[in-house]
């Protein structure tokens, strides 16, 4: 393609939501230098109406798709779907931090800033085409992420959380990066769709060794930023130590978008060798069912109960992609769309309960809350029931899509073994539901203060979307499906 | 809109306006809930009056498209095998609102929401006509009753719940991969069509597809029925289910479990039906028999009642798989009258525990001397229970035995234990308090029938003496359905089963007469 001086007008059009967030992001930084503290309540709405317009964008940007800067980026309806996805769990993580940061005491433009910047990141991610653009956004999202994890830096947790987040995940990125090295050896190109065709022309000696050597790293790679077992390990720290709205943030945006990468990679370039990389993720798959959901029924601490609990529905996403076909693709996308909703409304119902420095944060602080907040438990069932995916919720079509897409792959097994896991799964998620319901109200349930309307919008909408995917699901599966397809050209 | 999704819309209207209800008007919440039940009732009678005895198949059918891809169809109808199971679901929860209307003090609205919300789903299962909805009926009538124990229940009542949820839980994942494979199979949920496909050749597994399908609904089922040895969960909860949702669980939540046996495992996998029936017929015996003995050693009379509960499913799972039409029918007829009694029952030990205050049968004695009317009522249940002819229970226990000793004899012959069984524990824990002295702390506690219990008691009563003597209100749209279950029952049968030796068939009248 012939480099041009300035870029066309479609392309920045295709590139107008990461635009919007970033411009947001600094205008907020510079904000910060000249007001400070004075604005401080201001942040939060300023970055809202970014995130907002942002999405807006991904919307508009879809109306006109295909590539942009010469195929670097690929706004397609896969991107589009994505983006909204990303930002939206921007938005959300923005209205359940309110309370958080007021509680806190910490209400600075930086926050705002670096959340804005990893969703960036993530839309770059979700966007990329082409395995250099991955990493950068990859990177754009995890070094704004790291921060973020230890955002209150008096807090000893905060720091731990940060410091594992930072040090395992650059360990991970550079599998990654070490991987996009071998590739572009072999083949002599970055950019998916070339990878594709070379590994699918049977001409080039290409040796089958070090094309599985280079997938497996890309694999360690993004399967730790999916906290995928066997590389699960840091979740459960990082997620309890870290604040609770970033705690939803992590386990909702970031994880998406390392699955869009995940599909992109290997749906795009690693299709011809699908075969190979199959039983690699169908064994991930099942150690990730298995061990988040085992060791989520031991857990005390919520926001730990939860981490786990992410764990096995990052497993769940894998039995989609170990079916290799464009319905299991839809499905992971269907079921990431679900499971950002309910646990970002899971997530935000803890964060409204932890009170000043997380002090109740173990299941028992939820006994009887039923009683005193009905409609912040009504909520929080609704969540839980998406978990477990009792039907009419979005978690129920979520599994009932990934492992319909199994069976037409022929994984019966992997489909049994995962839905007798989700049964499993029940007992933890129900143990919240026991002690709402069925026990007398705790010191944390009579202290917690009503619901602030950034919190209740943070509840009612996923709410509200998780009813919707679990009654009409339809709509968002038709465009997933028709996105899923464009993933191949 | 036909009357049937009138039926089946009513309880999820009563669920809204209740939530919708302000929370101190308790009075006002009881009222609306056991209004909109009384109306869902008269309704559902409607639905028996006009079951039409010429069409075939499903009647009052809707089919419309819920979800185009997968297609997913809102399709519900009923045939006489789902009409008296949804006319007893009805019929029991005003009877549940009624006799919560005192014991239930605290956190009223959330019940009687839950208790409709439950006789919803109950109905959603017993109408679907698509495999999916099903499942979703299916899993939708857990959650209520998993709240109705765990909040309203007694002391291990968080045990109990979680374990009942889990248990089926289990069994219902395995359902579901069935129900995708044979979507995936063949591009439809609908019941009536993928039966078309299986007659017309269209559709067919091979014998070891069949028989892990069958396996993975009959677990779902056998979980739900319980069938011996999966039945742990069911002590549990009824022990610990507040009164009305141990009578709701035990006359129409375990029928779940026996009409999915009939309705999806027998004419779906005739084949593996059949190779399974005399395992399965084995384990309802042990089930007959052993939850007999069980009930007789029970200190705890709710206890009792919920294992006499696993032996008497033991013959509806019995008549099922004897293939006879008789068994079939008997069975059909079983559900309902156990239904009927077993919930009579728990609704009388529920008043005997409102006044004593305990489930121990060691804390009573004498209550015929206080209370002769209530003894009177339990008395009749009693009977009823143990299958004395003219009452209930006598019909369907004959016609399921009948229905048995034409597929193998000895099957008959063990079952039979079961009722003389029956009538030990049931007379003996009558017996123990009843009759004898009268205790000063019974005495003191127990006033006789008030006129809301009298409310309760009278319907189930004339039911019992209805459906004990004059069957052809019931049975015939039962015959015929089963008749046709049968027929297709015998579709694509590879491995040849022993033909039971040809018996004209009886219409349950005749059926007593010649006796």
């Amino acid at each position: 393609m012939p480099a041009e001086f300035l870029p066309k007008g479609v392309d920045l059009i295709r590139f107008l939501p990461e635009t919007i967030l970033t411009v947001t992001g600094t205008l907020l930084m510079v904000a910060d230098g000249i007001a400070g503290r004075r604005w401080s309540k201001a942040y939060g709405n300023l970055s809202l109406i970014g995130l907002i317009a942002a999405l807006l964008a991904a919307v508009y940007a879809y109306g006109d798709p295909g590539p942009a800067f010469s195929g670097m980026l690929m706004a397609d309806g896969f991107a589009a779907f994505f983006r909204v996805l990303v930002i939206s769990v921007g938005i959300l993580t923005v209205l359940a931090s309110y309370r958080f940061l007021a509680r806190e005491g910490a209400e600075t433009a930086e926050y705002h800033v670096l959340i804005l910047f990893s969703v960036a990141g993530q839309c770059v991610m979700v966007t990329a085409n082409e395995l250099i653009m991955i990493f950068i956004g990859l990177e754009v999202s995890s070094i704004a992420s790291y921060v973020l994890a230890g955002y209150l830096r008096d807090d000893k947790r905060n720091n731990e959380s940060a410091l594992k987040y930072f040090l395992l995940g650059s360990f991970a990125t550079a599998f990654l990066l070490y991987g996009i090295a071998w590739i572009y050896g072999i083949t002599g190109s970055t950019s998916l769709v070339a990878i594709r065709s070379v590994l699918a022309s049977r001409d080039m000696a290409v040796s089958p060794f070090l094309v599985g050597f280079s997938a497996a790293l890309m694999f360690v790679g993004i399967g730790f930023k999916v906290s995928a077992a066997p590389f699960q390990i840091w979740a459960p720290d990082v997620y309890q130590g870290a604040p609770t709205p970033i705690s939803a943030f992590l386990s909702a945006g970031p994880k998406a978008a390392a699955f869009a990468v995940f599909l992109r990679i290997f749906m795009t370039a690693f299709a011809p060798i699908g075969s190979g990389w199959e039983p690699l993720v169908w064994l991930s798959a099942l150690l990730s069912m298995t061990i988040g959901n085992f060791a989520a029924l031991t857990q005390s601490n919520i926001k730990r109960l939860l981490a786990y609990s992410s764990i096995a529905h990052a497993g769940y996403v894998l039995v989609a992609l170990a079916a290799r076909s464009e319905t299991g693709t839809a499905a992971a996308m269907f079921y990431l769309a679900a499971y950002a909703l309910m646990n970002i409304g899971a997530f935000a119902v803890v964060s409204h309960l932890s009170g000043k420095g997380d002090r109740f944060v173990s299941v028992d602080d939820f006994a009887g809350l039923a009683t005193r907040q009905p409609m912040t438990a009504a909520l929080l069932t609704v969540f839980l029931l998406s978990f477990i995916g009792v039907p009419l919720t979005g978690g129920f079509f979520g599994k009932f899509y990934i492992f319909k897409a199994a069976l037409d792959s022929n994984l019966v097994w992997l489909s049994v073994l995962g839905l007798l896991n989700s049964a499993v799964a029940a007992y933890y998620y129900l143990r919240i539901l026991v002690v709402m319901y069925m026990r007398e109200p705790s010191e944390a349930a009579t202290a917690a203060e009503p619901l602030t309307t950034g919190l209740t919008f943070a509840l009612v909408l996923p709410a509200l979307g998780t009813f919707f995917l679990g009654i009409f699901p339809s709509a968002v599966l038709n465009f997933a499906g028709k996105s899923a397809v464009l993933l191949r050209r | 809109m036909t009357l049937l999704n009138i039926v089946l819309a009513l309880p999820l209207v009563g669920f809204l306006v209740v939530l919708l209800l302000p929370r101190g008007g308790e009075e006002t919440i009881r009222r609306a809930a056991i209004a909109i039940a009384l109306v869902t009732f008269l309704a559902s009678i409607g639905l028996a009056t006009g079951l039409s005895s010429e069409a075939h198949g499903p009647q009052f059918a809707t089919d419309v498209v819920w979800i185009p891809s997968p297609d997913i169809h809102y399709h519900v109808g009923i045939d006489g095998l789902s009409l008296w199971l949804v006319v007893l679901s009805a019929f029991l929860t005003p009877i549940c609102i009624l006799v919560s209307w005192r014991s239930i003090d605290k956190r009223v609205k959330e019940f009687y929401a839950f208790l409709l919300l439950l006789e919803f789903g109950l109905i959603g299962v017993f109408v679907s006509l698509d495999l999916f909805l099903f499942y979703v009926f299916w899993e939708v009538s857990l959650v209520p009753m998993y709240f109705l124990i765990g909040i309203w229940g007694h002391e291990r009542r968080i045990y109990a719940a979680v374990k009942f949820f889990l248990y089926t839980m289990a069994g219902s994942a395995l359902m579901l991969v069935g129900i995708i494979y044979i979507y995936n199979r063949a591009g439809t949920f609908n019941y009536t069509t993928i039966l078309e496909m299986f007659n017309s050749g269209k559709l067919g597994f091979t014998q070891s597809q069949e028989m892990l399908l069958f396996l993975a609904f009959f677990i779902a089922f056998a979980i739900k029925v319980p069938l011996f040895p999966l039945h742990t969960w069911l002590p549990d909860a009824h022990v610990e289910a507040p009164t009305a949702g141990s009578v709701m669980l035990a006359s129409v939540m375990l029928k779940m479990g026996t009409y999915g046996l009939v309705r999806y495992c027998l004419p779906m996998f005739p084949d593996a039906s059949r190779r399974c029936a005399p395992w399965i017929v084995v384990l309802a015996i042990i089930g007959i028999l052993y939850g007999a003995l069980v009930a007789m050693v029970q200190p705890n009379m709710k206890k009792l009642v919920a294992y006499s509960s696993v032996s008497h499913l033991g013959f509806v799972v019995l008549g099922v798989f004897s293939f006879t039409q008789l068994g079939l029918d008997g069975a059909v007829y079983q559900m309902l009258n156990h239904g009927i009694s077993t919930g009579a029952l728990f609704v009388l030990v529920g008043l005997l525990y409102e006044r004593r205050h305990s489930l121990e049968t060691a804390d009573y004695g004498g209550v015929a001397t206080a209370a002769p009317w209530l003894s009177t009522v339990f008395l009749i249940t009693t009977l009823a229970s143990i299958g004395l002819p003219m009452l209930n229970n006598f019909v369907g226990e004959y016609l399921v035995l009948q229905g048995a000793a034409q597929a193998n004899f000895r099957w008959a012959v063990f079952a039979a234990i079961g009722v003389i069984l029956s009538a030990c524990y049931m007379l003996w824990l009558y017996q123990r308090v009843f009759y004898g002295d009268t205790p000063e702390t019974v005495a003191g506690h127990m006033h006789d029938l008030n006129f809301r219990e009298w409310a309760v008691a009278v319907p189930l009563l004339a039911m019992m003496l209805w459906m004990g003597v004059y069957t052809a209100s019931f049975l015939p749209p039962i015959t015929r359905t089963n008749y046709a279950i049968l027929e297709q029952s015998k579709m694509n049968v590879r491995f040849h089963v022993a033909a039971p030796r040809p018996v004209p068939y009886l219409s349950a009248r005749e059926a007593r007469n010649a006796r």
